[in-house]
């Protein structure tokens, strides 16, 4: 039995319902009384837990009000926790008392559902903006989400702060160069930033809602949207959701390739990443250096499966590309050239004392306060959180692991360097895990039918992007149709790492602070 | 240091001429590099605006102004403010959130205030649609000179669809 929910049987006793409509079964899944939510979030804290998402559905379908959601883990252990509450009703108690990363979580439910986290201290719409018409809660049911709103007034109430010699700047939507939109609202006494205050939601595309107006074997498609950096990994997790929901057996062949084009993925977006980084430090010659890398990884990408990105290849039962003898060949010579020229690069980046004075010590997110965010990926590898879905939450085929070994680098000093460092060695560990992959491709088919998932069922996924740990949730409605489809990039819960890391720098370290989180805008807002 | 020369060294100019259609791209990498020396005085400055997209175009708007694509040698640069921009390089949908934003930014654009709608999602909104959160393509909010499709497009067809505006724009104004 899975040892989160024995501490939560052992502490709730009979008011913890088993619920059996959860896949896949590694999954456990439980309901308990609204009145003791937060308990159950309380016990889960003090047995060690990290909380990775929170989420409402609007289950009037099934002649019932809503339902919200918490999902914990702890090492390979994972739960959802499931709360019912009536329709005239939609309050439940808020998750905040125990778990940092519920502030942004409840607002957003509070927002697009329009339930309501009762003790909630900050209840400003998140995601939706003030302008918003009163009541507009577009992820319920009765919501038309195919109108336009009609665009009220409205102003946010930001942070303030007072005293001498405290001031504000005001950046974005529209900021910096080629980069999505975003907020930043700093208070700064002379460089210092005392507080950074984010304000996302710009890129608001109503994507869950989308996602109940598509048959199940169109959403991937949508999935592989969400972020467009992180085609793959979504995709992937919605297929995995829907697979396990649906209980198709995916052929082996097709396990390798998405693991493949996972690790391509995470390869070339850290190389961006580590140009980028360098680049706010003045330091252009690196970037030139890995976009040049990169730009030959999309090539290859695209000669083989047709698409730089290759998008829409992980399809629902497999892969929609598959990779030939030749293929296979031509993308082993490119490892082979490939990684002396990176390592040229990565002693390059090493050696170079002007870049590490402005890279160490910088933007730091203390071990702690990671951990009390939850942080996930690349972010929380840097400051001390060994969590990598692909070793607590494996999918094939990394549920080899020892036969795989793959090793996750964890550093501690939560800076800039960290981050860029955690990268470095992924990129070479993808590279060694590419090499295996090419070696060990089974044969055979590369996609399986799925079958029209059971009415009622929920289907969760936990894939872990080049940024971190994704997960989709899909929920059946009564007609076996798509009812709820929750995504959670990343982003959803390191954007608060940002926040955290800031005050103490200096406003011009902001754009390097930012490239070394590199979070998704469009995965965030959704 | 010496390492940093060597690898500049070993590296050489690694800029191409475009990989698909080379020699049309050639002619037409003349005509713009004369039609951005004639219009603009050599230089063309683009603001790119990211009015709702999944990031994939801004991938590859990035990609054209690597080592390999390096967008410069024509001409083209690209600005932090709207106020310099000849050109909006715009991505879509238009999300319902970033409409204001979008109309204030291409106010905010001097003339001749070319608008290029970048991607399958900047033209009608994509696998996106429209919304209560998206208004679609980049036309139902800001009038738009020239459609470059794709999800995402390549860097060729952003180098291309960024010619056929200056293009347009020149036959429009005779």
């Amino acid at each position: 039995m899975s040892r989160l929910l024995h501490s939560l049987a052992e502490a709730l006793g009979a008011d913890v319902a088993a619920d059996a409509s959860l896949r896949p079964a590694s999954v456990a899944g439980c309901a308990v009384p609204r009145a003791r939510f937060a308990e159950a979030g309380a016990v889960l804290k003090d047995a060690h837990a990290m909380l990775v998402a929170e989420w409402a559905a609007d289950e009037s379908a099934f002649g019932r009000g809503f339902g919200v959601y918490a999902c914990y883990r702890w090492a390979k252990d994972c739960v959802v926790v499931k709360a019912e509450l009536p329709a005239g009703d939609p309050t439940f108690p808020t998750l905040t008392g125990s778990w940092a990363p519920a502030f942004r979580f409840e607002r957003q439910m509070h927002s697009l559902m329009g339930v309501v986290p009762s003790g909630h201290p900050d209840l400003r719409p998140w995601i939706a903006f003030e302008d918003w018409p009163a009541g507009a809660h577009p992820l319920r049911k009765g919501f038309d989400g195919t109108r336009p709103l009609a665009r009220g007034a409205g102003d946010y109430a930001w942070i303030r702060a007072a005293g001498e010699g405290v001031y504000e700047i005001p950046v974005g939507p529209v900021h910096a160069g080629i980069i999505e939109p975003g907020h930043f609202r700093f208070l700064a006494v002379g460089e210092d930033v005392v507080n950074l205050e984010e304000r996302l939601g710009y890129v608001h595309k109503g994507i869950e809602k989308r996602f109940e107006s598509l048959p199940w074997g169109e959403g991937h498609r949508l999935a592989g949207r969400v972020s467009g950096d992180t085609t793959v990994a979504h995709a992937l997790g919605y297929c995995i959701a829907l697979e396990a929901l649906a209980g198709c057996e995916v052929p082996e062949r097709a396990h390798w390739l998405r693991a493949l084009l996972l690790e391509r993925e995470r390869i070339a977006n850290h190389l961006g990443d580590l140009g980028a980084i360098a680049n706010d430090a003045a330091f252009a010659f690196l970037w030139y250096q890995m976009m040049r890398l990169k730009e030959g990884l999309l090539r290859t990408n695209s000669a083989l499966f047709g698409h730089r990105m290759t998008m829409d290849c992980v399809v629902p039962g497999g892969v929609a590309a598959d990779l030939t003898a030749e293929g296979k060949r031509a993308m082993a010579a490119e490892l082979d050239a490939f990684l002396p020229e990176y390592e040229r690069l990565v002693r390059i980046y090493d050696d170079n004392a002007s870049l590490e004075d402005r890279v160490r010590s910088t933007g730091v997110l203390a071990p702690q306060k990671a951990l009390e965010l939850c942080a996930v990926g690349i972010v929380a590898r840097a400051s001390g959180i060994n969590h990598d879905a692909r070793i607590f939450h494996p999918f094939p085929p990394y549920d080899r692991l020892d036969e795989i070994e793959l090793e996750v680098p964890v550093l501690v000093s939560g800076d800039v360097h960290a981050r860029a460092w955690v990268r470095v060695v992924e990129v070479r560990e993808s590279v060694r895990l590419l090499r295996y992959i090419l070696e060990h491709l089974p044969e055979g088919p590369v996609r399986a039918p799925v079958a029209a998932p059971p009415p009622g069922g929920a289907g969760f996924a936990a894939v872990e992007g080049w940024r971190g740990e994704i997960v989709y949730w899909l929920q059946a409605g009564p007609g076996g149709e798509v009812n709820r489809v929750m995504v959670r990039d990343p982003s959803s819960v390191n954007w608060i790492g940002l926040e955290q890391a800031l005050p103490g720098n200096i406003v011009p370290d902001f754009p390097l602070c930012n490239k070394s989180f590199n979070q998704s805008y469009s995965g965030h807002d959704l | 240091m010496l390492r940093i020369l060597h690898q500049i060294f070993r590296t050489g100019i690694v800029t191409e001429p475009l990989p698909e259609a080379e020699a049309e791209i050639r002619v037409v990498g003349r005509q713009l590099e004369e039609a951005i020396r004639r219009r603009f005085r050599g230089s063309l400055t683009i603001r790119q605006v990211d009015a709702g997209s999944c990031n994939a175009c801004e991938l590859e708007i990035h990609a054209i102004n690597n080592p390999i694509y390096n967008c410069e040698r024509f001409g083209v640069h690209f600005t932090a403010s709207p106020r310099f921009a000849d050109m909006l390089l715009v991505t879509g949908p238009v999300a319902f959130n970033m409409e204001i934003a979008l109309r204030r930014t291409y106010a905010a654009t001097p003339e001749p205030k070319l608008v290029v709608a970048v991607g399958d999602c900047g033209r009608d909104g994509g696998v996106f649609g429209c919304s209560y959160a998206s208004l679609g393509g980049v036309a139902s909010v800001i009038p738009v000179d020239v459609v470059i499709p794709g999800c995402p497009p390549t860097p060729t067809d952003l180098l291309r669809g960024i010619l056929a505006a200056v293009e347009l724009d020149k036959k429009k104004r005779g």
